[in-house]
């Protein structure tokens, strides 16, 4: 698809010659294998298997795992260039790229060596997919409180609970499963054909409909020791601590994505669509719509761009930049969205074109890994991290 | 050498820790200012500037609590023969 926009300059300014490269390949695949299916998956509701396995085979499911365990050993911005180019064609396979690379990545960074030789291959090749549970009916945003017992057995662990919304739950063939045992939070592996373990597709989503999205039940589920991931006691800070770290990450490019997906919608519809005798794009306060979207575009995605640069230099400030480029560009593409149905009119409100489905996609990245109020509470923290010091030492 | 991890970690800790007076063996979990991630921050922090690797066993607190026992941590990490 020839882009009205062209290449986005200014993003592009921080790319290597490489990630350019990357890019336009992402950019490319997407258009040939994924723009053309993503309504039709979105109204099925459901990722047919050959999908994954095309995206699996390409390597992008395995881009970001390091080379050693056969992965693409790719850079944090290249995966986030993946995730954004994703992004604008079909948020529900954005969202398995980025619940399959949070397990990768909790494996590479604290797995065992036995965990690392035996499920990243694994996870390289997408020959296994991998989801993490850590919701519960019960429990989403205070995610240290979750109910589901992970209780020390003879040589292992039992596992007994029920997660819910858990994305491509319904198919993945390993869980990274955060419960909570006799010592505090804990995190282990739950392959999927352990005895007593059900998962039950959730349908009628507001967005990321074609995501599998499954409420699963682990009925006093056996795993061996050898499962644990991470230390017994740290499994919300050091396990879904690392995973929701990247998984903010990809959100984040996954809105920018969605929000980029708005722009090219909008710009060609209002370049065709005539009212009062001339192309709505007249309008000034179309202009407006189009003006705030194409801001909020490149902010989100400078801000991403700019996590992504942290995160490859092992910057600590990584962490509360992917937490700012969630927050801003989920937002963001929300407001992007409501913009193009609005520029659409009745035509926004149709299924006939896709923003009504940027629209759910958009309102999800809203409240999935960190719901946007939690960042307004926890952003804070940062701020005072990074200007106290400035401030309090210029007191008297 | 150890002089200088420790400048590194006091200069580090100085930007989440407004007040002049951090000694050495303050409990910095129990001032204030600490978010949720801080924790997971500090890590990042020691890999990063000393470019050693923390493994899982060494997410004991008594390894991050203050100025000398990151320090203590650091050094012995820097002395370790690396396993991995
Ligand atoms: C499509 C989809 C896919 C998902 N995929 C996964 C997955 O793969 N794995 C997984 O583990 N989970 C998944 N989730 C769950 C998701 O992580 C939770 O929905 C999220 O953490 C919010 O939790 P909640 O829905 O229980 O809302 P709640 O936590 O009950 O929050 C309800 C409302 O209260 C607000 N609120 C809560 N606490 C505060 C506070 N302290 N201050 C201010 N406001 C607050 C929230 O912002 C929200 O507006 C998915 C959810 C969806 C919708």
């Amino acid at each position: 698809m020839s882009t009205l926009l062209g290449r986005p300059p200014v993003a592009d300014i921080m790319l290597d010659d490489e990630q350019s490269a990357a890019r336009a390949e992402f950019a490319d695949f997407v258009d040939r294998a994924i723009v053309p299916v993503a309504g039709d998956l979105h109204r099925a509701q459901r990722t047919p298997p050959e999908l994954i396995r095309t995206l699996a085979d390409v390597g992008y499911l395995g881009l970001p795992v390091p080379r050693e365990y056969g992965g693409g050993g790719c850079d944090a911005v290249t995966l986030g260039l993946l995730a954004g180019e994703l992004g604008r064609g079909c948020s529900s396979l954005r969202s398995l790229l980025t619940v399959h690379t949070m397990v990768a990545h909790v494996l590479a960074r604290w797995g065992t060596r036995e965990q690392r030789n035996s499920w990243l291959p694994r996870l390289a090749a997408g020959s296994s997919i991998a989801a993490l549970a850590l919701s519960e009916p019960e429990v989403g945003s205070d995610a240290g409180a979750v109910r589901t017992r992970i209780t020390p057995t003879d040589g292992g662990f039992l596992v007994d609970g029920r997660k819910r919304w858990i994305t491509y739950g319904h198919v993945a063939d390993v869980f990274l499963v955060v419960g909570r045992g006799p010592d505090g939070p804990t995190a282990v592996l739950v392959e999927r054909d352990r005895a007593g373990v059900r998962t039950n597709l959730i349908t009628d989503l507001i967005g990321i409909r074609a995501s599998m999205t499954a409420d699963i039940r682990f009925d006093q589920v056996r795993v061996p020791e050898a499962n644990l991931v991470g230390r017994v006691g740290l499994g919300t800070t050091q396990v879904a601590g690392t995973a929701l770290d990247l998984g903010r990450y990809t959100v984040a490019w996954g809105s920018v994505g969605i929000i980029e997906a708005c722009l090219r919608a909008s710009v060609r519809y209002v370049n065709d669509r005539e009212q009062f005798g001339v192309l709505i794009r007249e309008h000034q306060l179309v202009r407006r719509m189009v003006s705030d979207m194409f801001a909020d575009y490149r902010a989100a995605r400078l801000l991403c761009l700019d996590a992504g640069l942290r995160r490859d230099r092992r910057d600590p400030t990584a962490l509360p930049a992917a937490a700012l480029a969630k927050y801003r560009a989920s937002t963001a593409a929300v407001r992007a969205a409501t913009d193009a149905v609005q520029l659409h009119g009745a035509n926004g409100c149709s299924d006939s074109y896709p923003v009504q489905r940027y629209l759910g996609d958009a309102k999800v990245m809203e409240i999935i890994e960190g719901s946007t109020q939690l960042h307004q509470v926890g952003l804070a923290d940062y701020a005072f991290q990074e200007f106290a010091a400035v401030s309090m030492g210029s007191q008297p | 050498m150890s002089t200088d991890v420790r400048d590194r970690i006091a200069d580090y800790l100085a930007k989440f820790f407004p007040v002049t007076d951090l000694q050495d063996t303050d409990d910095i979990f129990k001032r204030g200012f600490v978010s949720s991630l801080f924790a997971m921050q500090l890590v990042a922090f020691v890999e990063q500037e000393f470019g050693v690797t923390v493994e899982n066993e060494d997410l004991e607190l008594d390894n991050f609590r203050s100025i000398a026992s990151l320090e203590r941590f650091v050094t012995g990490k820097l002395a370790a023969p690396v396993a991995r």
